[in-house]
């Protein structure tokens, strides 16, 4: 048995008086050297504020606690931390932040050289040296605050949501990066809201509003629903359709889509349906699936929405118009010399889900911007529900709903006064504005909220109240910029399901997103990199085209992602060669 | 509970103040803050604010055209305080007096030249426009001494007061407003950098999070500081070199005392303006919030309330209470002396400990407040 | 319409419940209050005067008698020599000494002039120069026979529109320009950057919402602090410290707005070029000061250089600062108040003109 470095037991937290509810309400965990432990639960679950409890950051309510045998806060020296915001400076450079961590950290001077070295080489930052902190992108942040935790080989390293608002590349490296500190015989503590990095854990605890509601290894968590969840195909009409219809049924408890196929995770006790069940008349083919985390997840969260919207039920129906609902034409978008988007050309029909994906500082973000007219294009042209963003901007932005990557409102102002405005801003008249307002607060259950501070609300009350502000007017094009980030997978699911309803009555999407399952919910993705289109279809052809690319049998969105890139960098470094 | 208190490494500490020379070399606020705010200072106190009464825009109303009157109103003409304007009657300066295009009417009466001929002394009006009261009054003197060199030229009423003063201005013969409004500016400047500057930076820190990678790092809340401290403090220091130099450069300031006067009187006063600054960043952790505060409790007292502009011994007792927790308070006459005066130590040496006993007690109080961590 | 009443709502909300907005609103004017009142005055009271007495006669001695008499002077410290003198001033321990000569007692009884020295601080000029005016008037009385009435003529001083040149008169009306200047330039500052920051400009801009109607919406919250912040001011004035209000409501509400206005286009301009909050708020801070300085209140405009002069007429507080001194105290009538609005109007449509331009050219 290997050496606990990190033990917490009845650990409890309260912020404020004795009669709120806890952050943290008698946690027990153990952190193991040469193990990564897995700290996995959504946003608002108590992660953070046990990192920074183990950390010596904050002092608990009550509980014990030891860090390698001593109080927390006393072995500092033998502790890496990276906090959610990698604690950069960002105003110095790379080179400057690592200095800076080695001097507090006191890495005796004759040891610099190799430890940088290393350190540099490990984290692929050695051409980056003189370069400010805060022009790296997410993801060599992420990186360069690893190895500010590193330059001393800590025996126990806390990491707390290290791979949020990275794409996959990125998280996929950092994670190798992690993976090979368990061999050195570190004691890792990695938070995550990224179910996918909870499956890889040695050990997982996972946490909802401050209790811990399963902890072991991953295994014991989807070993539970083993032979529970299944993947559907062959079956009629739209897959949006069918997992509506699905989710509604009572043994049915979750439910996603994935490429061409659904997949279900069905109720505890009850019998996995049939082809026949579920497809009457033509039935469908039922296949086993591997159960993974996220499943395990919901069902431990009591399962996922039913698969029918208020919201969509209550929507107008977009009326069918001729051609194409948002069209981008070449549209580039350069800053000075540097080129932020080339070229981007796509066309979206009604009643579609386009999504944008890509790493950060891609150009994803830009031709967002373009398309929702908050850049004006370089060269190129494009529309929205037919106006075109040259000439028509103001009735382009009056058809669609905008939803942005922070959930942006307006947090000093209470849940009603922020409906009523987004209403006001829309040009809706009293009496539609009061139903309106009355409908998305009966729909998105804000009624206990509705005099709150929109900035106090939890994470989940935020999107809610920034989806029902984006589509009170019920416009034609619903513009979402990473929808989900930061929020748990039963919030997204829901999310989802109002999306799909939406799309459903005829709304036509165009989103970006960093979670990859996500992007199987689109009838078409776009990959951007290096401000070029590398690919787009339908998920199912990318991922045909990555399996092609990188050998892969059955590639997730993930791998696909991933290979595309990997496809990408090749071409251009044979192209940069041929050059030369 | 979390950061050990007191403990100095001498790497931790040189690391931390190299990464805070770095990190003010490269923000725009610190450029702001301790060169283009003193300049801006500097000229406006210069050049802007002037309390030295210049020539006063004056009508002269000629209600006799006698030839006394003429002289008098010559001499109005002739003095350098005024600028006369030449007008008929009462009537056309009262629109003039309600917009301010004059700032007073000076009216020689129909007898005036028939006394003057008796050999009595005649009656001139001063109507001043009251609502500046600083430049009305001394627009009346200024009549006033017009009026009765005048007088006493042409023998009337030769009754020359007894007893009459002869004042001297010490230090400041020409009486300058420049020469004690320069000095002040600088308390001003070095109030901004330690105070405002220092709160910006170190909420700063708790805002991005970077306070939070600090602590669990093993530096201490004593390294922590100082290392805040050190380089702001040589920053102000810079600053305020920069300012004097200006003010005995262009500005053409005496500068009768020693440097190191200068300096341990500045180094005292950034003292409890530094320990301010970190107090209020450590209390609210928001950098809006601090820079307000800081305007509050440090920028408008040491404007105000430190006898810079406004004389302390005439405000009512319970201001005057106020001012003795004005760090400011102690440091403007000790510039004003070392400038215009020279090293008078026993004005200073006093001064300088009580600066000193502020700052001692503003970094007790700000070491308290930060060492309470993230709860 | 709809949509700018709903941008006017909801900056008006943001205003009164964002708790940092109300301390810029509240805790700066409150303060400002008391202390300009009570602390600025230009009088100068209870300061202490040495006397290097060399006659000890008896008018020298009514001499130092009037003068410890006097409400303005509140100890007299007796100086033995002349370095007693140097010393007492030089520590500040008096702003001004007298020095009597010898032979003033001799030339007093003789009928002869006599002069008496002075030696005041030039370190604090202003205040030096009062107290030898106030010692002056003192010494003027001395040895004046009082049985030959004064039948002759001299200065017949009369003050308008503030007969007993009360300071307080001058202070708090033009105060209003100043609190308003501050609240009208930092608000504005402040509310474009803090929807930037927090993403919520993109919101903004990507409703069907028109840059004009932002910007009006945005000079919602400015234009309430300014009006509540001078309605305080000219209630407080006038009730509390008893400042006449001569002239009319309807002139000031009306050029008080346009002022604002001005204002709220200088902060806009430096919100539209600052980047964060913190930008923001060192701009207006950078702004607010030359705007007072210059604006006639600290000193008058008169004494300035005469290239600096030429510079104060963009400032918009020096024109609304002969306005407001002039309803409070000179009746001012529309004639005049309309010379000095339009100059205020054209800063206003320039800077909100350069602003709404810059805004555009900002969006990419």
């Amino acid at each position: 048995m290997a050496e606990t470095v990190a033990n917490a037991s009845k650990v409890v937290k309260r912020f404020g008086a004795a009669d709120t509810a806890p952050a943290l309400d008698g946690v027990d965990i153990a952190i193991i050297a040469g193990q990564i432990t897995g700290l996995v639960g959504p946003d608002g679950a108590g992660k953070t504020t046990l990192i920074r409890i183990l950390a010596g950051l904050m002092a608990p309510t009550g509980g014990d606690i030891a860090i390698l045998g001593q109080p927390p806060g006393e072995m500092l020296d033998q502790i890496g931390y990276m906090p959610q915001r990698f604690g950069l400076y960002e105003d110095l450079t790379v080179r400057q932040n690592l200095d800076l961590y080695a001097d507090l950290r006191a890495l005796p001077p004759d040891e610099r050289d190799t430890t940088y070295a290393r350190l540099l080489d490990f984290t692929d930052l050695a051409r980056f040296q003189d370069r400010l902190a805060g022009k790296l992108s997410g993801g060599m942040k992420q990186k360069l605050g690893l190895a500010c935790s590193l330059v001393r080989t800590p025996r126990l390293l806390l990491l707390d949501e290290p791979g949020v608002g990275v794409d996959p590349i990125s998280r996929r490296e950092l994670w190798a990066m992690v993976a090979d500190l368990k061999g050195e015989g570190i004691g890792i503590l990695w938070s995550t809201a990224y179910l996918d990095e909870a499956e890889k854990c040695d050990r997982v605890y996972l946490f909802n509003e401050g209790r811990l509601l399963f902890d072991g290894p991953p295994s014991d968590l989807t070993d539970r629903i083993k032979n529970r969840v299944i993947r559907i195909t062959e079956f009629e009409g739209s897959r949006r359709h069918f997992l509506t219809h699905v989710l509604d049924r009572d043994n049915i408890i979750d439910g996603t889509i994935q490429g061409r196929a659904v997949r279900l995770l069905v109720r505890d006790g009850q019998a996995i349906p049939t082809g026949r069940d579920l497809g009457g008349d033509k039935p469908v083919v039922v296949t086993p699936a591997d159960p993974r985390f996220e499943d395990g997840f919901i069902e431990i969260l009591g399962g996922g929405p039913k698969g029918t919207s208020r919201l969509a039920e209550s929507y107008r129906t977009i009326p069918a118009g001729d051609g194409a609902v948002i069209e981008a034409h070449g549209l580039t978008k350069r800053f000075g010399e540097f080129t932020a988007a080339k070229d981007m050309k796509f066309s979206i029909g009604r009643g579609q889900i386009f999504g944008l994906l890509g790493p950060n500082g891609a150009g994803k973000s830009t031709t967002f911007k373009m398309l929702c007219g908050l850049l004006t294009p370089t060269s190129g042209s494009g529309s929205v529900a037919g106006n075109d963003l040259r000439t028509a901007a103001a009735e382009a932005r009056a058809s669609l709903g905008y939803m942005a990557q922070k959930f942006s409102l307006y947090g000093d102002l209470s849940v009603r006064q922020n409906l009523d405005f987004f209403a006001g801003a829309y040009g809706l008249d009293r009496a539609e504005a009061r139903r309106s307002i009355a409908a998305m607060i009966e729909i998105f259950e804000l009624g206990k909220v509705v005099g709150q501070n929109a900035g106090a609300l939890p994470l989940g009350y935020k999107q809610r109240l920034a989806l029902a502000c984006a589509v009170m007017h019920e416009p034609p094009v619903l513009f979402l910029d990473e929808p989900t980030s930061g929020v748990d997978p039963v919030t997204r699911r829901v999310f989802w399901t109002h999306i799909n309803g939406l799309v459903d009555k005829g709304v036509t999407v165009l989103v970006t997103t960093h979670f990859m399952d996500e992007a199987e919910y689109c009838d078409a993705v776009s990959l951007i990199y290096r401000a070029e289109q590398i690919a787009t279809g339908t998920p199912d052809e990318l991922k045909a085209e990555a399996a092609r690319l990188a050998n892969l049998d059955d590639p997730t969105m993930e791998d696909a992602f991933i290979a595309l890139v990997e496809d990408s960098d090749r071409r251009r470094d044979t192209a940069g060669r041929e050059a030369a | 509970m979390t950061m050990p208190a007191i403990r100095f490494d001498r790497r931790r500490l040189t690391a931390l103040m190299a990464k805070e020379a770095a990190q003010i070399v490269r923000d725009p606020s610190t450029f702001l803050i301790a060169l283009v705010f003193p300049l801006v200072l500097l000229f406006l106190f210069g050049y802007a604010v002037s309390l030295d009464t210049s020539r006063t825009r004056i009508a002269l109303v000629l209600e006799d055209s006698s030839a006394p009157a003429l002289a008098l109103s010559q001499s109005f003409i002739n003095s350098p305080y005024f600028d006369v304007t030449v007008a008929r009657s009462v009537r056309d300066v009262r629109s003039k007096m309600v917009d301010g295009s004059v700032r007073a009417m000076i009216v020689i009466p129909q007898d005036f030249g028939r006394m003057a001929k008796l050999g009595r002394l005649p009656n001139i009006q001063v109507a001043t426009d009251g609502s500046q009261p600083n430049t009305a009054s001394f627009a009346a003197a200024y009549a006033d001494g017009v009026f009765q060199s005048w007088a006493a030229a042409e023998g009337l009423g030769a009754r020359a007061p007894a007893v009459t003063t002869s004042p001297r201005f010490w230090y400041n013969p020409a009486l300058r407003s420049r020469f004690f409004l320069i000095p002040g500016s600088i308390a001003i400047v070095m109030t901004m950098i330690g105070t405002l500057l220092t709160a910006l930076v170190v909420a700063r820190e708790w805002e991005r999070g970077t306070m939070e990678a600090l602590m669990a790092t093993p530096v201490s809340m004593a390294e922590f500081i100082v290392s805040k401290v050190i380089p702001y403090f040589i920053l102000a220091l810079a600053s305020m070199a920069l300012c004097t130099a200006i003010a005995v450069g262009p500005f053409g300031l005496p500068f009768r005392g020693s440097v190191l006067a200068l300096l341990a009187i500045s180094a005292a006063f950034l003292m409890p303006a530094l320990g301010l600054g970190l107090f209020i960043s450590s209390a609210t952790k928001n950098q809006f919030v601090a820079s307000q505060i800081a305007l509050l409790a440090a920028f408008l007292p040491t404007f105000l309330l430190s006898g810079f502009l406004f004389e302390i011994s005439s405000m009512p007792r319970w201001i005057q209470l106020i001012t003795y927790a004005v760090p400011a308070r102690y440091l403007i006459p000790s510039l004003q002396t070392v400038f215009l005066v020279g090293d008078i130590w026993p004005l200073i040496l006093p001064n300088i400990a009580i600066m000193l006993a502020f700052g001692l007690g503003f970094f007790l109080l700000s070491f308290r407040v930060t060492r309470r961590s993230l709860d | 319409m709809r949509r700018l009443l709903a941008m006017i709502v909801k900056e008006s909300w943001a205003l009164l419940r964002d708790p940092k907005a109300r301390i810029v609103l509240i805790m700066p004017p409150l303060l400002q209050l008391f202390i300009f009142t009570f602390a600025t005055t230009l009088d100068v009271r209870n300061v202490d005067i040495g006397v290097l007495d060399r006659s000890s006669g008896v008018h020298s001695s009514e001499l130092v008698s009037q003068i410890a008499g006097s409400p303005n002077f509140r100890h007299i410290i007796r100086l033995e020599s002349s370095a007693d003198l140097k010393r007492a001033i030089d520590r500040q321990e008096v702003i001004a000494a007298l020095v009597i000569e010898q032979d003033f007692d001799r030339d007093v009884a003789a009928h002869r002039p006599a002069t008496v020295g002075i030696v005041l601080d030039g370190r604090r000029s202003n205040a030096a120069q009062i107290v030898a005016g106030y010692i002056g008037r003192v010494t003027a009385g001395i040895g004046a026979d009082p049985t030959i009435e004064d039948t002759e003529g001299g200065t017949i001083v009369t003050n308008w529109f503030n007969p007993s040149l009360d300071y307080i008169w001058f202070t708090l009306p033009s105060l209003i320009a100043i609190v308003v200047s501050v609240a009208g330039l930092s608000i504005t500052s402040q509310s474009v950057a803090r929807e930037r920051e927090l993403g919520t400009f993109d919101q903004l801009l990507v409703s069907p919402m028109r840059i004009h109607e932002i910007l009006i919406g945005k000079m919602v919250p400015p234009l309430l602090a300014g009006l509540f912040n001078a309605t305080l001011y000219l209630i407080v004035a006038t009730l509390v410290f008893g400042v006449p209000f001569t002239g009319s409501l309807f002139l000031l509400y009306p050029a008080l707005i346009i002022y604002i206005i001005a204002l709220i286009g200088v902060g806009m301009l430096v919100s539209s070029i600052s980047q964060t909050q913190q930008q923001a708020f060192l701009g207006s801070f950078l702004a607010t000061v030359p705007l007072i300085l210059l604006s006639g209140y600290a000193s008058p405009i008169d004494n300035m250089p005469g290239w600096l002069q030429v510079v104060t007429y963009a400032n918009p507080a020096r024109y609304f600062l002969i306005i407001v001194q002039g309803q409070f105290l000179k009746a001012m009538p529309m004639g005049a108040v309309f010379d000095q609005l339009w100059p205020l109007a054209l800063i206003a449509i320039v800077t909100l003109s350069a602003s709404a331009w810059l805004f555009r050219a900002r969006m990419e």
